[in-house]
């Protein structure tokens, strides 16, 4: 396991953080916010591609740049610092994941440089409920002469109101709650049957919920062997929730600095109110935890990379530290800027509501806890 | 790395595999016991009598103190060899040859400040673990203020003459040396402080063990009456003391951090999920009964899981020659923490079995745990408390300014 970035990925991160700087500010996020959008921002996606941004973790053949997770963590990292409304994790992490541990040559040589160039984007359609549980799927796909037809519904889906393609849990054998028997599927979002509710979410980043009524998908729809689709789901979602990490790691530094500024600049009893000690060593731990943090999300996005066999253990510790840290950072920050930090004009208020949402997404810190310690045998 | 140094460090790692293959005692490569661990020093008894063999051979490459120069008996190895050494070791699982405070803070300190007659005369005992050192820092009036300091060093011309008393003196009563903070000047605080070397047997040095509540008396309170200290024995400058103790610190913070703490008496004991799932036991999926406990023994594990990947990302960093700015007291207010929610979690788990203080009817090991859970509480008050620590960590790492 490495903690070093590559001279490569070291340029890939500058790249990133100049670009969040400069063209995602959070600013952005508002005009976003305040002109409808809802997190729609086909100008953004359009520079990305012109990055090589939706290529990173795509093989040099075909078509696209090889940094590994760890330079697309970079990236993610450099978004959530100022709370960007991108595709990437959905396609460039997740689309490009599912295809290439799932996908079959033909499927790989289609879609692969669709997403490296930035041309196709994906969302994953799997939660039902308002909790993360990737096997309690209801959605069928039940077999027909040609192909499969689609009846179910989702919810709650990131992207689902914006992207091309729409990779589909659905079951095809069992009950919910059973491993064997979901099998993923390729659907246009604008297949005929497919119905998308645009959702305004509290982040401003918007999600869908999305109905699939007698949906007609060929053979050819399905990623990797029918019914035994959590074995391609499992990988990609630990991958999901380790991207999502890096995002909200970005987010909590973030909010962390904003953070400390205030507390350098405010002043109050003729004092700078950071000269409290017991705003200070509540700054001291908070930072603890950034590190400690910054170290889980390393490891596990080094993990990926290297192919090694403890990624699912990284992938929940990473999420769940991850998790605990964005709530104690933005929850902070909001307190320590006192009246000021509870006005929609201050950005503390933005940090906590997209860390909620983050949370939510491939398992909350409760969730990944449970995992962790079924991993670890009690 | 260049092919040559490359080729270079294998054979490094070839020769020194085969020398621990030769030399390494066959009992000192199972896991340490308690009552076998070295800490050197003249009343050194050597329980197991291979633990002597295999200090002095060792010690005899330098590879007690694989780091330090050559002419000081230390290995003088590089950065990484000596971590082929580290890693060879671990191979056959054999044990440190020796645990030492003049290893872990006071050789690294006078390598620093110590000028070249006292590293000649003090490091290579600590290499051979022949002198055994104690740390008289804390007084009863100076804990966290430590620079408070009252202990009294007087020039007496051709002498130094010592009045005062220190407490918290890890062994005191074991130590054969102590380095210790003394206040040269009355009129000033942190520039009156000198950093001073004396033997334990000078007339007028008495050391008296403090019974704690874990039952042990691993600490001394020490005394010391018109001790008369030779004046070569003071390192650095007069009144230059402070800056020796806050280096000295810093490796006191790395060597418990990097400890873990009471890591060294570990052997036997599980861990607290083991313990719940002996003593509240599980259900059909294998999942511990108690799901409260369940995610609290899981919150600590991954902390410490992420702490221990903070070690390794820090010392990565640090070998690549990147900046790490004052991470020991990170580390160290995270180990202390670290190891105090795990007692307290062995505690829990183990119940009733956990009461026990002596004699029969208990698991020993479990005993030994109800000892250490009363010993953690120490961590976060030794070698700087926690919260002078987060007061390091906001003003020297996040730069937020002292109260005016």
């Amino acid at each position: 396991m490495t903690f070093l970035l590559t001279e490569d990925q070291e340029m890939l991160r500058d790249t990133a953080m100049a670009f969040a700087r400069d063209e995602l500010p959070i600013t952005h996020l508002r005009e976003l916010r305040d002109s409808g959008a809802n997190g729609k921002d086909p100008a953004t996606r359009q520079k990305l591609a012109e990055l090589g941004f939706f290529g990173v973790i795509v093989p040099e053949e075909p078509g696209g740049e090889h940094f590994g997770l760890v330079g697309l963590g970079q990236i993610l990292e450099a978004q959530g610092r100022t709370l960007a409304a991108t595709p990437l994790l959905q396609t460039a992490l997740i689309g490009a994941s599912a295809i290439q541990l799932g996908g079959s040559p033909a499927q790989q040589a289609e879609w692969l440089p669709k997403i490296a160039g930035g041309e196709t984007t994906f969302a994953l359609a799997l939660d039902e409920s308002a909790h993360f549980n990737p096997l309690n799927v209801a959605t069928e796909a039940e077999r027909n002469g040609q192909g499969y037809t689609i009846n179910g519904e989702k919810r709650y889906v990131p992207d689902g109101h914006h992207a091309d393609m729409l990779i589909v849990v659905a079951r095809t054998f069992g009950e919910p709650g059973d491993r064997h028997g979901l099998s993923l599927f390729l659907v246009p979002a604008n297949a005929k049957g497919v119905s998308i509710q645009e959702l305004k979410t509290a982040d401003s980043h918007g999600a869908a919920n999305i109905t699939f009524t007698d949906v007609m998908v060929g053979e050819d729809a399905l990623i990797g062997a029918a019914d035994e689709g959590a074995d391609v789901l499992e990988p990609v979602l630990d991958r999901a929730a380790i991207g999502q990490a890096a995002e909200m790691l970005g987010s909590a530094q973030s909010a962390f600095d904003m953070t400390l500024e205030y507390l350098q600049s405010r002043k109050q009893f003729g004092q700078l109110i950071g000269s409290f000690q017991s705003l200070q060593h509540r700054a001291a731990k908070m930072f603890t935890e950034l590190e400690m943090t910054r170290s889980c999300v390393a490891a596990a996005l080094s993990a990926v990379d290297e192919g090694r066999s403890d990624v699912s253990e990284l992938a929940s510790l990473a999420k769940a530290k991850a998790s605990e840290l964005v709530h104690l950072v933005s929850n902070e920050c909001v307190q320590m800027h006192g009246g000021i930090g509870m006005t929609d004009v201050a950005d503390p208020g933005l940090y906590m509501k997209r860390a909620r949402a983050q949370e939510a997404m491939y398992g909350s810190a409760s969730w990944h806890r449970d995992r962790y310690a079924k991993l670890n045998g009690y | 790395m260049a092919d040559t140094a490359v080729d270079e460090l294998e054979t490094f790692r070839a020769e020194t595999r085969a020398w621990l293959e030769e030399n390494c005692p066959p009992s000192m490569r199972t896991p340490m016991k308690d009552d076998e661990i070295v800490w050197g020093g003249k009343r050194e008894k050597f329980k197991n009598p291979e633990s002597k063999i295999w200090l002095e051979r060792m010690a005899s490459k330098g590879w007690t103190a694989p780091q330090w120069p050559k002419k000081y008996g230390g290995g003088g190895l590089s950065p990484q060899e000596a971590r082929v050494l580290q890693q060879e070791m671990s191979r056959i699982k054999a044990r440190q040859p020796l645990f030492s405070f003049g290893l872990w803070m006071f050789g690294p300190a006078l390598l620093e400040f110590g000028n070249e007659e006292q590293k000649m005369r003090f490091i290579p005992d600590i290499v051979h673990g022949r002198t055994r050192w104690c740390q008289g820092y804390s007084e009863p009036g100076a804990g966290s203020d430590l620079a408070d300091l009252q202990t009294r060093c007087e020039d007496k011309g051709d002498h130094y003459l010592i009045n005062g008393q220190k407490v918290w003196t890890s062994y005191a009563d074991k130590a054969d040396w102590i380095f210790c903070l003394v206040r040269t000047d009355t009129s000033v605080k942190h520039e009156g402080i000198s950093f001073i070397l004396f033997d334990m047997e000078s007339p007028g040095v008495e050391a008296r063990p403090i019974l704690l509540i874990s039952g042990e008396s691993p600490f001394c309170e020490t005394f010391f009456t018109d001790v008369k200290v030779p004046k070569d024995q003071l390192v650095g400058e007069v009144n230059g003391g402070w800056q020796i103790a806050k280096r000295l610190l810093q490796f006191e913070r790395s060597s418990i951090s990097a400890g873990g703490f009471g890591g060294t008496g570990g052997s036997g004991i599980l861990g607290p999920e083991e313990y719940a799932k002996i003593h509240i036991g599980t259900d059909s999926d294998g999942r511990l009964l108690d799901g409260d406990l369940r995610g609290r023994i899981t919150d600590h594990k991954m902390y410490a899981k992420a702490f221990s990947l903070t070690v390794a990302r820090q010392t990565e960093q640090a070998k690549a020659g990147q900046a790490v700015s004052h991470t020991a007291s990170i580390l160290k207010y995270g180990a202390a923490k670290m190891n105090q929610d795990r007692h307290e979690l062995l505690i829990e788990a183990l119940g009733s079995e956990g009461l026990g203080w002596e004699g029969e009817g208990f698991d020993p090991n479990a005993m030994k745990v109800t000892r250490q859970w009363l010993r953690s509480k120490g961590n976060s008050i030794e070698g700087g408390t926690s919260e002078i620590n987060l007061n390091v960590i906001s003003k020297r790492v996040l730069g937020l300014k002292d109260h005016k």
